[in-house]
């Protein structure tokens, strides 16, 4: 007997609205289907009526997690069209902020995989260690989510010695934690048990769906933009990138701790090496009619930020490809003949952000395939008549 | 007197008032437990370290909306509450606790009460499959199917390793049992593998982690209990705080040598050994992650059921050594 659950818009298993549309035979899945559209977002049209200075703190709101990560590849294409090189100091810094990023992302990411699979434990203990990096970044920006560190041709804060001795002490406990993090990851049974095997994606499908990130990494696919397309200072800095091949959710695990320690090695080699100097340097308001594009390695994969000038201070275009949108066409691959209760470990493996994803909803008619863009008057009527045809309701009995 | 004694036994130790106040406290003790190991605080602001904090809830609950589905069969869903809370609530009375006369059988301890506590234990399953599949949910109609595939697993290695020490003791009275124990207890060394092998199925049969797949809240929302709410909840939340602290007091009348020296030590003896048997609930609890239902099958046939058939080896040898 066949039939289809739905997971989502709304599920205890997902943070953010998603619908997957499962069709299974007893617990095994056999279909799967991904309907976004649930999360209405005007940003790219926001941006061509804001500067590009402006335009830095909007894209970093495009994201709660990886916020530095959108400011940052949106910053590094503006750079390029406005003709300004941020001095190397800024741009350690910059890249620093990110690292730090990457470590509390993947952390989080942890403690969700370890929630998903109902090891709370697991997830209360990285949750409490990701509050380590979370202060670092309180200390280096003020803020713990929206660091708004970024501005054009550099970085708004420099930090000073005793900043710098404290992420250096606060990096000793993140190492040690996260290769306890590994060693329960990779050892203990039922959490293994729940991990390897499930989700598979071949190296060969990693690449024809074009999968990105920790996905790609974890089936094998050495595919980094640090390595691959070095931007800011990455090529000055030695690391590896973190492969696993066993293509399943545990690889993607696996993966996402390694990375952990080079990313610790990263900040440690940027904070012993950052250069003396100005963090930032003066930077034009206009820039000239062209294109350009910021690629950038986000803990979720590759983040591409392609922008067009008109002559204006203000942008022609801004196109945002979040990593969460590449990987969807993998994810529907992966779920194939899984498990129910692998559902929600298969989609939290990739790392899902929805809202990074979704853009303006486009409505479409069921019955006649008809597409329709509603302008917001005239959703703001339709919200009126449905309010004046049911009234407010009288004499609402309170349960007690 | 014998009579005030039956109303004492029924409403005061072990009965309702006992079984009410401990179970919540047993909630509470595997709730802090639970939080501490993660590093947590558990629950502080209800009462003196948050001690009453089950209470609370369970008032809370009663307070709340009670909602049956449109399409579920009314009468069926409302008793199934009360029938689960009142079969858990009838294995307290057959623990050996006080009101028993070792020479002289009754009604709440005679030959064969060990069959009837554990046939009591395995109804609460069926309760929980009726309620999913008359709430008729989708979530719920999926837990339901896994609350049964779950018992196909863990309920003969239950049993097998609980007959064990009923073997070596010779007897199918709990009071006997215990009290053969009390007199040797050396002879509960060679049990320890059935212990271990009872505390992991009592963990199923709670469905508590790893074995919480029936209502994995990330998989199938609620689970069994996805369309119970208000008093119902409160209800079924009861039952498996009671049916917790039954199955801890059968394996410690089994495993551990019951609760010796009448009323006042005896007492003291439940409370300790039963805690500490879910301290251990607990520590699994904290320990591991949900695994899949068909790997809680293969685990229970592939390690579970052959252990409980070494450890029935084990004891029958013994007592052939020891004649």
């Amino acid at each position: 007997m066949k039939f289809t659950v739905p997971i989502g818009p709304q599920h205890p298993a997902l943070k953010e609205p998603i619908s997957l549309r499962m069709t299974l035979e007893g617990e095994v899945i056999r279909d799967a289907d991904i309907r976004l559209g649930y999360n209405h977002r005007g940003l790219e049209k926001l941006a061509e009526s804001r500067t590009y200075l402006q335009n830095i703190y909007l894209t970093e709101r495009i994201c709660g997690i990886c916020s530095h990560s959108h400011s940052s590849c949106f910053v590094q294409a503006a750079e390029q069209l406005l003709e300004v090189e941020p001095p190397r100091r800024g741009v350690y810094l910059r890249y620093l902020v990110s690292e730090l990023e990457r470590v509390h992302s993947h952390l989080l990411w942890l403690g969700v995989a370890g929630h998903e699979a109902g090891f709370d434990s697991f997830f209360m203990y990285t949750w409490r260690d990701r509050e380590v990096v979370m202060d670092i970044l309180e200390r280096i920006s003020g803020n713990r989510v929206h660091y708004a560190i970024n501005t054009l041709g550099g970085v708004r804060r420099d930090i000073d010695e005793i900043q710098r001795q404290h992420i250096l002490e606060s990096l000793a406990v993140l190492r040690a934690r996260s290769e306890y993090y590994f060693k329960i990851g990779a050892n203990e049974p039922t959490f293994v048990a729940r991990l390897a095997g499930v989700g598979y994606l071949s190296k060969q499908q990693a690449i024809a769906l074009c999968a990105v990130g920790p996905t790609a990494r974890a089936s094998d696919v050495a595919r980094d933009v640090r390595k691959d397309d070095p931007y800011g200072m990455y090529a000055e800095v030695p690391f590896e990138v973190c492969t696993a091949q066993s293509c399943d959710v545990l690889g993607r695990t696996v993966v996402r701790i390694k990375e952990l320690m080079q990313c610790y090695n990263i900040i440690e080699f940027l904070l012993k090496n950052l250069p003396e100097g100005p963090v930032v340097v003066r930077s034009p308001r206009r820039a000239k009619p062209g294109e350009a594009i910021g690629r950038y390695e986000a803990p979720r994969g590759e983040n591409i930020h392609y922008l067009k000038a008109n002559g204006t201070d203000k942008p022609e275009r801004l196109k945002v490809r979040a990593p969460t949108l590449a990987n969807y066409a993998a994810t529907i691959e992966m779920l194939k003949s899984g498990f129910i209760a692998d559902i929600p470990l298969i989609f939290a493996a990739i790392d899902p952000c929805i809202c990074c994803a979704e853009r303006v909803v486009t409505l479409v008619n069921g019955r006649s395939g008809e597409e329709t863009v509603v302008p917001l008057s005239r959703l703001r009527a339709m919200a009126r008549e449905r309010f004046q045809k049911a009234p407010v309701q009288k004499d609402a009995e309170w349960p007690l | 007197m014998a009579t005030l004694k039956t109303i004492l036994y029924l409403l005061v130790y072990p009965g309702f008032i006992f079984l009410f106040v401990y179970s919540t406290f047993c909630e509470w003790f595997d709730r802090k437990v639970y939080a501490r190991l993660q590093n947590r605080m558990g629950p502080t602001h209800t009462g003196r370290f948050g001690i009453l904090q089950p209470v609370a809830d369970i008032v809370k609950l009663l307070a709340k909306e009670d909602i049956v589905p449109e399409l579920a069969d009314k009468r069926l869903f409302n008793a199934l509450p009360i029938f689960g809370l009142a079969i858990v609530s009838t294995v307290m009375l057959l623990l050996p606790v006080w009101h028993f006369d070792p020479a002289l059988p009754s009604y709440t301890s005679f030959s064969g009460d060990i069959f009837v506590i554990l046939y009591l234990l395995s109804l609460p399953t069926l309760i929980l499959f009726l309620a999913a599949w008359t709430s008729t949910s989708f979530f719920a109609t999926i837990g339901g199917a896994r609350v049964l595939t779950m018992l196909f697993g863990y309920e003969v290695p239950l049993f097998l390793s609980i007959l064990s020490p009923a073997i070596l003791a010779g007897s199918w009275r709990l009071a006997e049992i215990a009290a053969f124990f009390q007199q040797k207890p050396l002879l509960l060394l060679p049990n320890i593998l059935g212990f271990l092998i009872a505390v992991i199925c009592l963990q199923a049969k709670l469905e508590r982690t790893p074995f919480d797949i029936p209502h994995a809240e990330t998989e199938i929302v609620g689970g069994t209990f996805t369309e119970y709410s208000g008093k119902k909840l409160a209800l079924f939340r009861l039952m498996t705080d009671v049916e917790m602290v039954a199955g801890s007091g059968l394996l410690a009348a089994v495993f551990l040598g019951g609760f010796p020296g009448g009323l006042i030590p005896g007492f003291l003896w439940f409370v300790l050994k039963t805690l500490f048997i879910i301290f251990l609930l607990a520590l699994i609890r904290a320990m591991t992650s949900r695994i899949r239902i068909d790997q809680v099958v293969s685990f229970a046939w592939k390690f579970l059921a052959p252990l409980a058939v070494l450890q029935l080896l084990i004891v029958i040898l013994l007592k052939g050594f020891l004649k």
